[in-house]
């Protein structure tokens, strides 16, 4: 175990971590305001609603995050009319692309496990929202969403964790994040002791992570009698 | 924009098929080191041994806690390190790589054991008691009680749990890419620099990831249907 690596290459293991945390951070809370519209017309009794809805989260979910990025970061430059333009700013932008690319994916999730919620919510509480004349967006953004956000919360924790570990993946695309540190400290050092630290860290994450999901729910649920 | 997709000289296709012949392998392999991981850690959680089940417990939250790039990386690097240790004890100093699908199948198995595990857990404590204790009053010995009630049934239990992480294990195959083994998304990668068209291949190689995880739906759904033939429903 050579502790000098530790010295040497703190800076950048703390610069990785934060540039991790804040491509969660960031990618979890649009994802999940996307998800919440998203999830209303998934299980919208429209077709007009419902298949752009299917069809965007079916994409996101069969296909690998990894080929997603390389889609965006790579893929999109073989357009010319995207290369010349304005767009071309944040999508010729690794750490941009890293953040839409984890944040489109976690959405789609994010909205198949709200859409699992809303359909937990017992029937009578909407009737009871129905009979008491609410209009359909009283209905929803009063009981629905919020029913259903509570019903999910454990799994939507489980989604946050994953796309923790998702973030890994932007390392491919030249973003500097822990793992990317991680890799080119690595192949200067050639000590594997590297990806043993990373892996403290992530573990560490995910562990605090966990636990905040876990007071969280806790809270916002804490009106619930339990028999 | 369809010639170079196509089969043969002129276009990738050849080598996409290639390459998505390898990534199924590599998945299949995964899948089955994976089970047996699984079944193991499974049997360990459940031991009387407080040894065994703190084990397991490491095992499993060690590996769902970093991402699985980390865990392929771990194993391709690990791995030749500790050969390139092994062969020096015997005089041998030249560069040892290991087999990228090797290390691929174990590093992706590591992580499906990890997973399943918990799986198989749940699944084993779901076979109702009764039944047991009725193959042991039939005269059952131990091993027959677990082979012919407790296996059997237990697959029900696990099989929509096991399809789930088996879609995971079909679009982790494509990290192996980043330890240079030619698989679908490797050729894709090889295919969009030598055209200059990224976008073309990257949207194919997604969508050929589209079309094994379709076909892998429908399969989910043929097995949950005959693990539970023997069951009636309603």
């Amino acid at each position: 175990m050579d502790w000098s690596l530790i010295s040497q290459y703190g800076d950048r293991f703390w610069d990785g971590t934060l540039i991790t945390l804040k491509l969660v951070l960031l990618s979890s809370v649009i994802g999940l305001i996307i998800a919440l519209p998203m999830a209303l017309a998934r299980s919208s009794h429209y077709r007009r609603y419902r298949i752009p809805a299917y069809s965007y989260i079916y994409f996101f979910r069969g296909t690998p995050l990894l080929i997603q990025l390389f889609i965006l970061y790579y893929g999109l430059g073989q357009f010319e009319f995207i290369t010349n333009s304005f767009m071309w700013s944040v999508l010729g932008d690794a750490e941009w692309c890293g953040l839409i690319g984890l944040t489109l994916n976690t959405a789609a999730y994010t909205a198949e496990i709200i859409r699992g919620g809303i359909r937990a919510i017992p029937r009578g509480e909407i009737e009871a929202a129905r009979a008491y004349g609410m209009s359909w967006w009283q209905l929803q953004h009063r009981i629905v969403l919020p029913r259903a956000l509570r019903i999910a919360w454990p799994a939507y924790g489980n989604e946050v964790i994953l796309l923790l570990k998702g973030s890994a993946l932007v390392s491919t695309i030249a973003v500097w994040d822990l793992m990317g540190e991680s890799r080119s400290i690595f192949s200067r050092t050639y000590a594997l002791e590297i990806f043993l630290y990373a892996a403290v860290i992530y573990f560490l994450l995910t562990f605090i992570l966990t636990r905040l999901f876990n007071q969280i729910e806790k809270r916002i649920n804490r009106y619930l009698v339990c028999y | 924009m369809f010639e170079i997709l196509s089969y043969g000289d002129l276009g990738f296709g050849d080598e996409l098929l290639a390459g998505t012949l390898l990534t199924l392998q590599l998945a299949l392999a995964s899948l089955l080191v994976g089970i047996v991981l699984g079944l193991i850690t499974a049997a360990a959680k459940l031991s009387r041994y407080r040894f065994y089940r703190v084990i397991a417990q490491l095992y499993t939250e060690v590996v769902r806690g970093i991402p699985e790039m980390l865990v392929v990386l771990v194993v391709f690097f690990g791995a030749s390190a500790l050969l390139q240790t092994v062969a020096g004890w015997f005089d041998y100093t030249d560069y040892i790589e290991v087999n990228a699908f090797v290390a691929g199948v174990f590093a992706l198995g590591l992580v499906f054991g990890a997973f399943s595990s918990e799986v198989f857990r749940g699944a084993f404590l779901a076979v109702p008691r009764g039944q047991l204790e009725a193959a042991t009053a039939c005269g059952m010995t131990p091993w027959q009680v677990f082979s012919r009630i407790r296996l059997p049934q237990m697959w029900r239990f696990a099989i929509p749990g096991l399809g789930n992480l088996w879609m995971v294990l079909i679009k982790d195959t494509s990290l192996i890419s980043i330890i240079a083994l030619d698989e679908l998304l490797r050729w894709s990668k090889v295919a969009a620099e030598t055209t200059k068209q990224p976008f073309t291949f990257y949207i194919a190689a997604a969508l050929i990831y589209l079309v094994l995880t379709m076909l892998s739906d429908w399969g989910r759904h043929y097995f949950e249907n005959r693990a539970n033939r023997g069951v009636v429903s309603g």
